[in-house]
C-alpha cells in the first residue's frame, strides 16, 4: 500500500478492494467517497438504482489492464465509463463494480493521412477531435447531440449515431482498430488498420457491445474528408405528415441528403425561445436538410429537395443564405435537448426505428399514445433513417408522473416494433430496453446474442446486468437485485 | 415457433435440411470456395434458399436468400436506380456475405460488412436465428451481422439477409493515366470510388453528376494526362489486405504484377500474402466464439476466416 493512502486515513479500515486499486494506480486516482460514488451512480437518463463501487481514473492502457487484474482478484464486476451522457443506462453501475472514468485519458495521440486514420484515447471528446481534425481537411462523422461532451470511448460503446450518420454511417463504419484490455485482464487489438483484417470481426462486435465486452483503450478512427459545398435547407409544414412524406419522398428519388431533421411545432417553439435559431414558430413542422459534396451534385440536390418539399405541401423553403445562419439552425437543432428545460424540470428521450414509410403513422400514434397517458410530447428526430426520438416532458414531482412516462414509453416501444422497426437506433439498450429484448428477438436470437458475449466475457465481469434480459447469463447476478424494482419501466 | 422468428417457409425447409447433426457446407457459386482452407471431406452439401423477397427503394433496404445470385439481385436493384455494396463475380449473396471480400469500387458502394443489416441463419443445433434488424439504423443489442460477415459460414450458414442500398450515381467514368502518382490523383478528387495502381499506371473511378465529374475531370488533368477507359485493369488472382499506406508502397516489395487499391489497402498480386499474425489474446476469444456457436465443429469443417 502506498504511503499516501496510509495518511490520508489513519487508523481507518481501508477496504481491500480500494486498497488493491491503491496499489496499482496513483492513491489520488482511486475515489471511494460517497459523494463521488453517487455521481457515477447514473448517467443523463432518468434510471436510478445504481451502485457505484471505487472510480479509478486511469491514464494508460497498462493502468486499465492492472485495475482489471484487480477486479479478476476480487472477484469484482468492472465497469467503464466516459461522460456519462448515456440514455439508456448502459453506464450505471449495478452491483457497486469498479468504475473506470476514461475522463484523463483524453489525448489523441496520432493523426495518420497516410492511412486515413486518427488513434485516440478513449476519453477524448468527439467535437474535439473534429476541431483538431478540420483545419487539416478532416472530420469525424458520427455527431451526436451530446458531442460537446461525449467520448469515444462512449460512441464506440454504443455504436452512436448523430444528425450526419444518414450519409456516413454510424459509427461502426468509422472504427477501424480498438485497443481493448479484456475482461480477463489480457490486452487485444481488434480490427486493423487494413481493410479486411484476418479472422472475425470482433472489432464489429465491439462495438455497441455498451461496455459489456471489455474496456477500449485506443481507437483508430477513420478520417472523413471536409466537403468543398455544402447546403442547408430549411422547409416548413402545415402537416407534420407532410414533413414526414417529403422525407421518404427525398430518399425515394435517389438523394441520400448528409442529414434530414424533423422538428415538430413545440419543440420548434421551445428551440427558438432558447437560442432563437430562425426556425418559424407558427409551422406544425420543420425539415431541416442539409446536401455535402462537390458543388454541382449539392446544387442539384437542394433544388430538387425543395421541389419535392413544394410537391409535398411545404409553406415554406429556406436556404441558409450563409455559414452563420446555417450554423445558427444547426445550433438551434442540437440544443433541443437543452431548451425543453424552460417547459418542464424532466424529460425523458426514446430513442426507436421505424422503417421511412411509417414515420407519418408512427408520429400520430405517438401523439395519441402521449395524449392518452396525459404525457407533454415534443419531437425532434433523425428522420431520413426513421429515427424517432420522442421527448416525453414531465415533472417527476408530481406523483404518478413517471409511471405514466413508463407507460406511454412501453407503448411507443411496442408500436415501433409493430410498425416494423427496431428497439434503439443509437441509444443502445442499456438496462432501459432489457425487458423489450424479448419483444423483437427469440430466445434462440438472444442465446446467440449471449453466446458472442460469453466468448468476450465467459465469467460476465465487465458491466453485467445490460441489455441481455433476465434469464440469461450476465443478466441474472443476484447482487444486481438491489436495484429498485419498477424503476426500469 | 414465436411469431419473432422468420414464417418464411423456405427458410425452415432451409434448416430442417441442415438439421442438428453431421458435418456440413453451403455450396454457392464456388466462386472463393477454396478461400480460409479445404472443406473437409465429410461435409455434407446442401444449397441455401433463393428468392428476392422484399425490396423497398425508398426505404433503401432488400430482403434476400443467400442463394440468390449477386448479378439476379442487382438486375433487380438497377430497375428502380440502386445498388449494393456486395462483388459480382458469379456467386452468391450468401456467398458473398460469407466471404466478405469487398468490391473494387468499395469507395463508392461502401462495404459488405456496412451494408448487412439484419441476417438470419442457421445455428449448428438446426435452428433459424435472427441478429440485427431490418431498417438502416439500429444499435438493438449485440451485433451479430458483423461476426457473420467474412465468417466463412463456420458460425451458422446464411439463409437469408436484409441489404442496405444506394442511389446509382448518375454518371460514372473510369480514366486512366501513366506515369501519375496515384496517392497525388486521390487527394486530387474528392471521392473517387476507386484509385487502382499496378506501379506505372493510374486507374480513377469517378462517379456522381456530370457537372461535377466534368470540373474532377480537369483536377486531375492537371496533375497528369488522364485518358477515359472502359474499365479497370485486369486483376492478379491474389488479394492482400493492407494498411493503405503499406499498399501504396508495395511495388518496393514485388517485382511480380500487382493491382492496388489505393486509400483502401487491398492489393491483387500474383502471390498469396503471407500468413498474417493473429494476436493470441484474440485467437483464444476466436476460438471460444466456434465453440459457443459450433459446438460439435459440424459448421464448414476445414474452413477457417483467420487465414
Amino acid at each position: 500500500m502506498s504511503i499516501l493512502s496510509r495518511l490520508r486515513r489513519p487508523g481507518a479500515p481501508v477496504d481491500p478492494l480500494v486498497a488493491a486499486l491503491q496499489e496499482v494506480l496513483d492513491p489520488q486516482r482511486v475515489r471511494n467517497d460517497g459523494a463521488e460514488r453517487s455521481l457515477t451512480s447514473h448517467d443523463a437518463s432518468v434510471f436510478a438504482g445504481g451502485v457505484s463501487g471505487p472510480i479509478c481514473f486511469p491514464t494508460t492502457t497498462a493502468e486499465v489492464q492492472a485495475i482489471t487484474r484487480v477486479a479478476v482478484e476480487h472477484g469484482c464486476a468492472i465497469v467503464p465509463r466516459g461522460a456519462g451522457t448515456g440514455l439508456a443506462g448502459g453506464a450505471i453501475p449495478l452491483g457497486a463494480p469498479i468504475v473506470v472514468s476514461t475522463g484523463k485519458m483524453n489525448r489523441i495521440l496520432q493523426v495518420d493521412t497516410e492511412n486515413g486514420v486518427a488513434w485516440v484515447q478513449p476519453g477524448v471528446i468527439n467535437l474535439d477531435l473534429s476541431r483538431h481534425l478540420r483545419p487539416k481537411g478532416f472530420h469525424f462523422a458520427p455527431d451526436p447531440s451530446s458531442q460537446q461532451v461525449c467520448t469515444l470511448g462512449g460512441n464506440v460503446a454504443n455504436n452512436s449515431g448523430g444528425p450526419h450518420c444518414l450519409a456516413y454511417g454510424v459509427t461502426d463504419a468509422h472504427v477501424l482498430a480498438i485497443e481493448v484490455v479484456l475482461p480477463n485482464g489480457e490486452i487485444v487489438m481488434l480490427g486493423g488498420l487494413d481493410p479486411e483484417p484476418a479472422g472475425y470481426d470482433l472489432r464489429g462486435a465491439f462495438v455497441g457491445s455498451e461496455g459489456t465486452l471489455g474496456i477500449a483503450t485506443r481507437i483508430a478512427v477513420r478520417l472523413t474528408k471536409n466537403p468543398p459545398a455544402v447546403r442547408t435547407l430549411l422547409l416548413s409544414f402545415a402537416k407534420t405528415r407532410d414533413a414526414a412524406q417529403t422525407v421518404s419522398a427525398i430518399i425515394a428519388a435517389g438523394i441520400v441528403p448528409a442529414a434530414l431533421e424533423v422538428m415538430d411545432q413545440r419543440m420548434t417553439i421551445a428551440v427558438e425561445n432558447y437560442v432563437a435559431a430562425g426556425y418559424p414558430t407558427d409551422a406544425a413542422a420543420v425539415l431541416l436538410a442539409e446536401v455535402e459534396g462537390l458543388p454541382a451534385g449539392v446544387e442539384i440536390d437542394a433544388g430538387r429537395i425543395g421541389d419535392i418539399g413544394r410537391a409535398n405541401n411545404a409553406t415554406g423553403v429556406r436556404q441558409a443564405a450563409s455559414d452563420e445562419e446555417r450554423a445558427l439552425l444547426w445550433k438551434g437543432r442540437k440544443t433541443a435537448f437543452g431548451a425543453v428545460a424552460q417547459v418542464a424540470p424532466d424529460y425523458y428521450l426514446h430513442d426507436t426505428v421505424v422503417p421511412r414509410a411509417a414515420l407519418a403513422d408512427m408520429l400520430e400514434k405517438i401523439y395519441e399514445i402521449c395524449e392518452r397517458h396525459d404525457i407533454m410530447v415534443m419531437n425532434v428526430f433523425h428522420a431520413g433513417d426513421g429515427n424517432l426520438h420522442p421527448l416525453l416532458v414531465f415533472d417527476a414531482r408530481v406523483e404518478g408522473t413517471l409511471e405514466r412516462v413508463h407507460a406511454a414509453g412501453a407503448e411507443i416501444v411496442r408500436a415501433s416494433l409493430d410498425a416494423g422497426g427496431v428497439l434503439s437506433g443509437e441509444h443502445g439498450i442499456g438496462v432501459e430496453k432489457q425487458g423489450f429484448m424479448g419483444e423483437m428477438f427469440s430466445d434462440v436470437d438472444l442465446d446467440h446474442q449471449n453466446r458472442l458475449r460469453q466468448a468476450f466475457d465467459p465469467t460476465c465481469r465487465s458491466n453485467p446486468g445490460k441489455i441481455l434480459p433476465m434469464g440469461h447469463s450476465c443478466a441474472d447476478i443476484q447482487a444486481l437485485r438491489a436495484v429498485p424494482t419498477g424503476v426500469w419501466g | 415457433m414465436s411469431s419473432l422468428t422468420s414464417s418464411d417457409e423456405a427458410l425452415h425447409a432451409f434448416a430442417a435440411d441442415v438439421g442438428d447433426t453431421d458435418p456440413i457446407a453451403v455450396e454457392g457459386g464456388g466462386t472463393r470456395w477454396q478461400t480460409g482452407g479445404v472443406l473437409h471431406e465429410s461435409a455434407r452439401l446442401v444449397s441455401a434458399p433463393t428468392g428476392i423477397v422484399d425490396y423497398r427503394p425508398e426505404e433503401m433496404v432488400v430482403t434476400v436468400r443467400a442463394g440468390t445470385r449477386v448479378a439476379e439481385l442487382h438486375t433487380v436493384l438497377i430497375e428502380a436506380n440502386q445498388r449494393s455494396a456486395l462483388p459480382e463475380r458469379g456467386g452468391t449473396v450468401g456467398g458473398a456475405v460469407a466471404v466478405g471480400e469487398n468490391r473494387l469500387d468499395l469507395q463508392g458502394r461502401g462495404s459488405v460488412r456496412d451494408a448487412v443489416l439484419q441476417v438470419r441463419y442457421v445455428s449448428a443445433e438446426g435452428d433459424v436465428v435472427t441478429g440485427g434488424g431490418p431498417v438502416v439504423k439500429n444499435v438493438s443489442g449485440f451485433n451479430v451481422p458483423k461476426l457473420m460477415v467474412g465468417s466463412l459460414g463456420t458460425l451458422g450458414l446464411i439463409a437469408e439477409v436484409v441489404l442496405r442500398t444506394n442511389p446509382s450515381p448518375t454518371a460514372s467514368q473510369w480514366l486512366r493515366a501513366a506515369d501519375v502518382d496515384p496517392v497525388a490523383a486521390r487527394a486530387a478528387v474528392l471521392g473517387p470510388s476507386s484509385v487502382l495502381w499496378d506501379g506505372s499506371s493510374t486507374w480513377v473511378l469517378l462517379e456522381g453528376h456530370e457537372q461535377d465529374l466534368e470540373d474532377e475531370i480537369a483536377a486531375l488533368s492537371s496533375i497528369g494526362e488522364f485518358v477515359e477507359t472502359d474499365g479497370p485493369p485486369d486483376l492478379p488472382p491474389y488479394r492482400w489486405s493492407l494498411p493503405p499506406a503499406d499498399a501504396a508502397a508495395f511495388h518496393r516489395e514485388t517485382s511480380g504484377d500487382f493491382v492496388a487499391a489505393i486509400g483502401v489497402g487491398i492489393v491483387h498480386a500474383d502471390t498469396a500474402q503471407p500468413r498474417r499474425e493473429v494476436d493470441p489474446g484474440i485467437t483464444v476469444v476466436a476460438e471460444r466464439m466456434k465453440t459457443l456457436f459450433d459446438p460439435k465443429g459440424r459448421l464448414n469443417p476445414g474452413r477457417s476466416p483467420k487465414t
